[in-house]
């Protein structure tokens, strides 16, 4: 195949951990026919060599939270045809993001023996809060599987099957008993975007939320609930602000409580 | 001629300055400028920006930190939850049977498994035998390459049935585990684990064959170290100067400075503010006694002497710990019997402190944290392997380039980031890594 008519991929990092990025490298089986089909232009965890853009796909994987950062995503976005965010930390500010609820000043002072030396925004921010994205992977960190179908379907100019009901279809759709009705341990799984295959349930422990919210999910009823059955307040809002806490619908939800509890 | 020359022609002014380095976890440069063939400065910069992950543990609850201390590195997390939960238990006074102890050590095997291949076959073999990426060199090593994939494969796959999923796996907790794997589901394995054994002895093969740099400065090795077992989890701290100490003296013997360059702190030894060395190579070097029989008998005909101080054979120490990953994962599966109860109680909780030291596949990974009679933590502290490293990099870039210095600045740049992934970097998990830059004078 002649490279030139392979589409041209670019896979950038902001603050985050690697773990979305590596879920590339992770499909062992799938990696090599991948790059018979995509030209890797520019992927620095995975290679030295780097082509100029613009670029068909740029993967984005990581928060926004220096005035750095702010200048990159928009230069990004002008040399990419199709923008797609990968993972908690890029699609909703990620656990870093837990900063936007304290001092950032403060926290630079707990690390950092010279402060003066650190540069860093007050908010752990989402790629959508500053550029236009084409789509959201969710997960922290995204399933390999759904990489792939995303990939897949861009290469055959097709819209993604990426399902948007909550976790607690896949909870059934595997025959996991309920761990919030027969255990009583809290879960956001009524919240929370399926594509995890609902792990945590299977493993005898609540789902805390890394695929971020679902479509129109009702935080308040589960909060309720939860609050109903002796849950404190204190950790149903921690719940809520885990790795994808500062997503629209998390947040609001955490922020209720707390009002209410003052 | 003109007035303003005033340098020598035999001295001209050099910058090397690697941007971006690739091929490594996270993000960092390097900055040397020489003057001639004196040099004058070297710099790692290390712009990942910072996370603030020691600060926002304050206030939460103790079973959520090894989930979120996880998230501090995507390559090596159960590094993360091992020394988290480690700690945690000192503090709480629990200690978690037998069995969790040889299972917290066959996931441990599977993150070395995964890690190693990744580096040894993706990351750093490319720099051996002269590419740009494992994918480039997948056009003319194509069964090297697809030995290093499925060699990576079978170690997600044993993460996956131990924790659901190979990044950020969901089984571990403080005082065991939320479930434990079946004896049955853990023998599906068996076959592959094998394959993976020899797969690795033929790879110690492969790279001690490699052809390394002439180059190997006096280190200190640090490690954990355990009387019966090569180190894994527990638990002293020894060096080859003579360092012996228990988890709690940690911070007495190492300490971390912050540099302006960085917003990853480095680290040095407390009484001669010396530099050291963590990692595979250290972990050999210091625990050869202890491998499994058939690494050992690896490491010992493979052809380099050992102790080794030449950092690029780091590799080499790579290739024969994944060895010692599949033997011993082989062996703790045979042996393995599911246990009674997969946890501890933890729902009474009492103030308290504890640290722990765990070996990342990176190197030492140190935490402490303190936590209240509400079991919420009030203070947190993560020394990772990469920060402590840094220094000694720096150190490695002022003994190597002054032999380098004569050649092309692409060349430079090369060789400097080569010598760099020989420490298999974590600049995501060390800040709290590299663009190089070279002035020449």
């Amino acid at each position: 195949m002649a490279s030139e008519a392979r589409p041209k991929l670019a896979v950038y990092k902001f603050s985050s951990c690697d773990g979305c990025q590596l879920a590339l490298l992770n499909l062992e089986d799938e990696l090599l026919s991948l790059v018979g089909a995509v030209e890797i232009a520019y992927f620095l965890e995975a290679s030295s060599a780097t082509l100029p853009g613009p670029y068909d796909v740029a993967l984005v994987e990581g928060s926004v939270t220096t005035a750095e950062d702010v200048e990159r995503i928009h230069a990004i976005r002008k040399d990419a045809k199709c923008l797609m965010t990968i993972g908690a930390c890029a699609t909703t500010g990620g656990i870093q993001a837990l900063r936007n609820w304290k001092d950032v000043n403060e926290f630079i002072r707990c690390v950092y023996a010279r402060p003066e030396y650190i540069h860093t925004l007050k908010d752990s921010t989402p790629i959508s809060k500053h550029v236009k994205v084409d789509l959201e992977l969710n997960g922290c960190p995204i399933n390999k599987v759904q990489a792939l179908e995303v990939l897949t379907a861009l290469l055959q100019g097709r819209a993604p099957h990426l399902p948007p009901h909550a976790v607690c279809m896949e909870c059934k759709r595997r025959g996991t008993v309920c761990v919030t009705v027969a255990q009583g341990i809290a879960c956001l799984g009524p919240l929370t975007h399926a594509g995890c295959g609902a792990l945590c349930p299977s493993y005898n422990r609540g789902c805390y939320g890394c695929f971020g919210p679902m479509e129109n999910p009702n935080p308040d009823s589960l909060a309720a609930h939860l609050l109903s059955t002796g849950v404190s307040r204190s950790h149903v809002i921690q719940l809520l602000r885990g790795f994808t806490g500062y997503s629209d619908a998390f947040r609001a939800a955490s922020d209720k409580l707390e009002r209410i509890a003052q | 001629m003109s007035q303003m020359n005033t340098q020598p022609a035999s001295l001209p002014l050099r910058t090397v300055k690697v941007d971006y380095l690739t091929r490594v976890e996270g993000e960092g440069g390097l900055y040397v400028r020489a003057e001639g063939d004196q040099l004058r400065e070297v710099k790692l910069n290390i712009f990942e920006p910072p996370r603030f992950f020691e600060a926002f543990l304050r206030g939460r609850y103790f079973q959520e930190v090894p989930d979120i201390t996880a998230r501090i590195c995507g390559i090596c997390p159960v590094a993360y939850q091992m020394s988290s939960v480690h700690a945690l238990e000192a503090a709480l006074g629990v200690k978690p049977g037998p069995e969790i102890r040889l299972l917290r050590r066959l996931l441990y095997c599977a993150e070395w498994i995964e890690s190693h291949a990744l580096h040894i076959y993706l990351l750093q073999a490319p720099d051996f035998l002269g590419y740009d990426s494992a994918i480039a060199m997948a056009a003319d090593h194509p069964r090297e390459v697809e030995q290093g994939l499925r060699l990576k494969k079978i170690g997600n796959n044993l993460l996956e049935l131990m924790g659901g999923r190979a990044t950020h796996p969901v089984s571990v907790c403080v005082g065991g585990f939320y479930k434990v794997p079946r004896r049955r589901d853990l023998l599906k394995l068996h076959a592959d684990l094998e394959w993976g054994l020899n797969a690795s002895l033929e790879t110690v093969r492969l790279v001690a064959g490699f052809k390394f740099p002439d180059f190997a400065p006096d280190y200190e090795f640090v490690s954990v170290s355990h009387p019966d077992e090569y180190p894994m989890n527990e638990r002293r701290i020894i060096s080859s100067a003579g360092v012996d100490v228990e988890p709690a003296e940690f911070e007495r013997v190492f300490a971390e400075e912050h540099v302006e360059r960085s917003t990853a702190l480095h680290s040095r030894k407390v009484t001669s503010g010396s530099s050291y060395f963590v990692g595979p190579l250290a972990r050999l070097n210091l625990n050869r006694e202890k491998l499994m029989p058939r690494a050992r008998e690896a490491a010992d005909t493979c052809g380099i002497t050992w102790p080794s101080r030449n950092p690029f054979q780091g590799i080499v120490a790579r290739a024969i710990e994944m060895t010692h990953a599949y033997e011993e994962a082989l062996s703790l599966i045979e042996a393995y019997q599911e246990p009674a109860r997969s946890r501890e109680d933890l729902r009474v909780v009492h103030a308290g402190e504890g640290c722990a030291a765990t070996e990342a596949p990176r190197g030492v990974l140190y935490h402490r944290y303190k936590i209240n009679d509400q079991g919420l933590v009030e203070f947190a502290k993560i020394v990772p392997p990469t920060s402590q490293n840094y220094r000694r990099m720096e150190d490695d870039l002022w003994l190597y380039l002054p032999g380098i210095l004569d050649r092309p600045e692409p060349e430079i740049a090369r060789a400097c980031e080569d010598l760099i992934r020989n420490y298999d970097p974590c600049i995501s998990c060390s800040t709290h890594f590299l663009r190089l830059k070279l002035d020449r004078e």
